[in-house]
């Protein structure tokens, strides 16, 4: 498909999560089979060829985000889909890329688990693996999806995001949002806000890879380039060598959480909806949320005071978000497809000003907006 | 190509990174990496156009000393992100430095997978028979019988012969050579980055403190006269030496095989590219 004007569509998430890529410019793709995400790769194995793009199809999951990291560092825009079993083989090369700062965009389509669970079944298991999954302290940039659309969107700007902050990006869908056919309009090529990869402005001999700057973040040199540095996945000074020195790795530590943290406002993203006089906020995202926005309605339509905040973002957490609606909200109500990853972190936010409740399914069925209304009634 | 004179040594390492480097003196890591130095300025490539790629070990730390495009990767990862690099940069020379552990144990998988796609990627396995970064435990080349940290009794389990993989593999080049036959060494790796698929060099290298220090060879000198008296050059044997009891040294298999870039540039893209027009949308 070759998209020129805006276009309408019924379409696939894993299709527009594959469009959106190449829309974002996406230039590699490295992966390995698993259901419910292998379509993105089918996908993307027909599309990249054609713009002299690469596929490839990786021994493992490991292997596949190895060579994505790879692919970024020579300066390609850089990807890898995948879902439960294959996002636990990707901690580490995760970790790699968030201490390294590489861009690249991994998408998980959330499965339900631990171990092979139900493979078609959706879930929101991965939300704290997403956030904690990689050892060691750092920062991590998730993103969601509720609809098609969104999909294509939320694909957008993890590559745009990706490329500002020098991180790894996860998409972290569900089986449903991922399988759902609607539709769906895709904008036009320039209606889409694409980022390239900032270059550096200095002559080699004066580039440090990992300096600080102004913004928190220096440019990343793609190797071949003339700019000759190193990368390693050891604490690192400057110039990306590895260094035992307290006054070189706390700055560069401290520095890898500030590029997260002070701009919170451009990463984080949601959507509210009737909250203004909310006595109940719905806290959802996902599918999820497509089916808490009709047990919304449906409570609204009884006169009850129920609004929604839907999450596009999941880390770092929207806790401004939260927090604005605990002036009006004495419940929060939290459907997921877990046993309560997003609720524990609405109850730290909320610090017990108001109820937080949970209405959880994990045997591989989606939350129903009965499911949730009966929640509603109930407390 | 060739220069006349052979450029020195340092002009290829980083001058300003704090030396001294991380190995112990006698280690076999830096002839090692003195080798493919040398290598390089003997093709006279351009450093720029250079990636060299390393898992996690002893063996791992040796790219951050050279002037290159550099990457220490994760361990047993190195092939992977080299084949990334290889093919968002297919004009860059990609060498890939690796020990026995990383690029036969933990990344055992990858290693097969990349000789049987045979990436243009010039592979050098130090081989030293145990794991030297993490103190001495038994790797997938230490001997039968040869003692280890994990070994106490004697390894019980029998090595991988590394060059046998990759020629089974499917690898286009594998070569063996020993850090004691310095100069025979230089001019394998010469021959394998000049080759064009997946290359291998398998050095037998010294681990002195690790390994020798446990199995009676406790200095750097008796490991490397270890390496002199139980190799065999092939052109020895081809000129009716006896191998018997011996590890060959030189070239191994060198084999002209469709190459992974060139077929996916030149076929997959264009096939891709000449379907696009009257494909569906
Ligand atoms: C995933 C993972 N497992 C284990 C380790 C610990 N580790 C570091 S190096 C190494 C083995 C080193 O041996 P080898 O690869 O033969 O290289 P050498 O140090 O001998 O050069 C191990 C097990 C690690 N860094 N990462
Ligand atoms: S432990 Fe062994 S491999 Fe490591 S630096 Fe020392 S001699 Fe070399």
């Amino acid at each position: 498909m070759v998209v020129e004007a805006a276009t309408v569509r019924f379409m696939q998430g894993s299709e527009a999560v594959a469009e959106g890529a190449m829309a974002a410019g996406l230039r590699f793709y490295a992966g390995y089979p698993i259901t419910p995400s292998t379509e993105i790769a089918e996908i993307l194995s027909r599309r990249l060829p054609r713009v002299g793009g690469v596929f490839i199809q990786m021994e493992d999951e490991i292997g596949s985000l190895a060579a994505v990291i790879g692919a970024s560092i020579a300066g390609l825009k850089a990807a890898t889909a995948t879902s439960g079993p294959g996002f636990s083989l990707m901690q580490e090369n995760l970790g790699f890329a968030v201490a390294a700062e590489i861009p690249c965009v991994l998408v998980n389509v959330q499965r339900a688990g631990p171990s092979t669970g139900q493979p078609t079944a959706p879930a929101q298991g991965d939300v704290m693996q997403a956030r904690w999954g990689t050892h060691g302290d750092h920062p991590i940039v998730v993103l969601t999806a509720s609809t098609v659309r969104e999909c294509f969107d939320q694909t957008v700007r993890s590559f745009n995001l990706s490329e500002r902050y020098r991180t790894p990006v996860i998409l972290l869908l569900d089986e449903v949002v991922a399988h759902m056919r609607e539709r769906t309009v895709i904008p036009a090529p320039e209606d889409i806000y694409v980022l390239e990869r900032p270059q550096p402005a200095v002559p080699p001999e004066w580039y440090f890879p990992y300096e600080e700057t102004d913004a928190d973040v220096p440019p990343l040199a793609s190797f071949g380039e003339g700019y000759r540095y190193h990368v390693t996945g050891l604490f690192h000074d400057r110039a990306g060598y590895p260094t035992l020195r307290q006054d070189e790795i706390n700055p560069w530590f401290e520095r890898l959480f500030r590029k997260i943290e002070l701009n919170v406002d451009e990463i984080v993203q949601t959507q509210g909806e009737m909250l203004e006089d909310a006595r109940t906020v719905i806290v959802a995202y996902g599918s999820t949320a497509r089916a808490a926005r009709q047990a919304m309605k449906e409570a609204r339509a009884k006169g009850r005071r129920v609004g929604l905040l839907k999450l596009l973002t999941l880390w770092p957490f929207p806790e401004e978000q939260i927090e604005r609606a605990t002036r009006t909200a004495r419940r929060f109500l939290v459907p997921e497809m877990n046993r309560g990853q997003v609720r524990l972190e609405v109850e730290r936010v909320v610090k017990g000003r108001a109820d937080v409740v949970g209405v959880h399914r994990y045997d591989g069925t989606v939350i129903t907006p009965t499911q949730i209304l009966q929640a509603l009634e109930a407390h | 190509m060739t220069m006349q004179t052979l450029p020195p040594i340092h002009e290829y390492l980083r001058s300003h990174k704090k030396f001294p480097h991380v190995w112990c003196a006698g280690c076999g890591a830096g002839n090692v990496l003195g080798s493919i130095i040398r290598a390089v300025g003997h093709l006279g490539l351009d450093r720029d156009e250079v990636a060299m790629v390393s898992g996690i070990g002893c063996s791992g730390r040796m790219p951050v000393y050279a002037d290159f495009n550099t990457l220490h990767t994760t361990h047993g990862r190195a092939l992977a992100f080299a084949t990334g690099i290889k093919l968002a940069k297919p004009n860059m020379q990609v060498l890939v430095v690796m020990g026995d552990g990383d690029a036969l144990a933990i990344g055992g998988n990858h290693f097969i997978h990349a000789a049987r796609r045979n990436v243009d990627l010039t592979a050098i396995v130090v081989n030293n028979g145990i794991y030297g970064l993490t103190g001495g435990q038994v790797s997938p080349t230490t001997p039968m019988g040869a003692y280890a940290t994990t070994a106490t009794y004697g390894q019980i389990e029998r090595p991988f012969d590394i060059a046998k993989i990759a020629d089974a593999a499917g690898a286009s080049f594998v070569a063996r050579g020993t850090v004691y036959h310095i100069l025979e060494l230089e001019k394998l790796i010469e021959q394998a980055i000049v080759k064009r698929g997946f290359s291998v060099v398998e050095v037998i290298s010294q681990c002195h403190t690790a390994y020798g220090r446990l199995n009676m060879m406790p200095t750097a000198v008796e490991m490397l006269k270890w390496q002199r008296d139980n190799t065999i050059s092939v052109a020895a044997v081809a000129a009716g030496k006896s191998a018997e009891g011996k590890i060959t040294r030189g070239v191994l298999v060198d084999r002209e095989l469709p190459e992974f870039t060139d077929v996916y540039f030149n076929q997959v893209v264009a096939r891709a590219q000449e379907l696009t027009g009257r494909a569906e949308r």
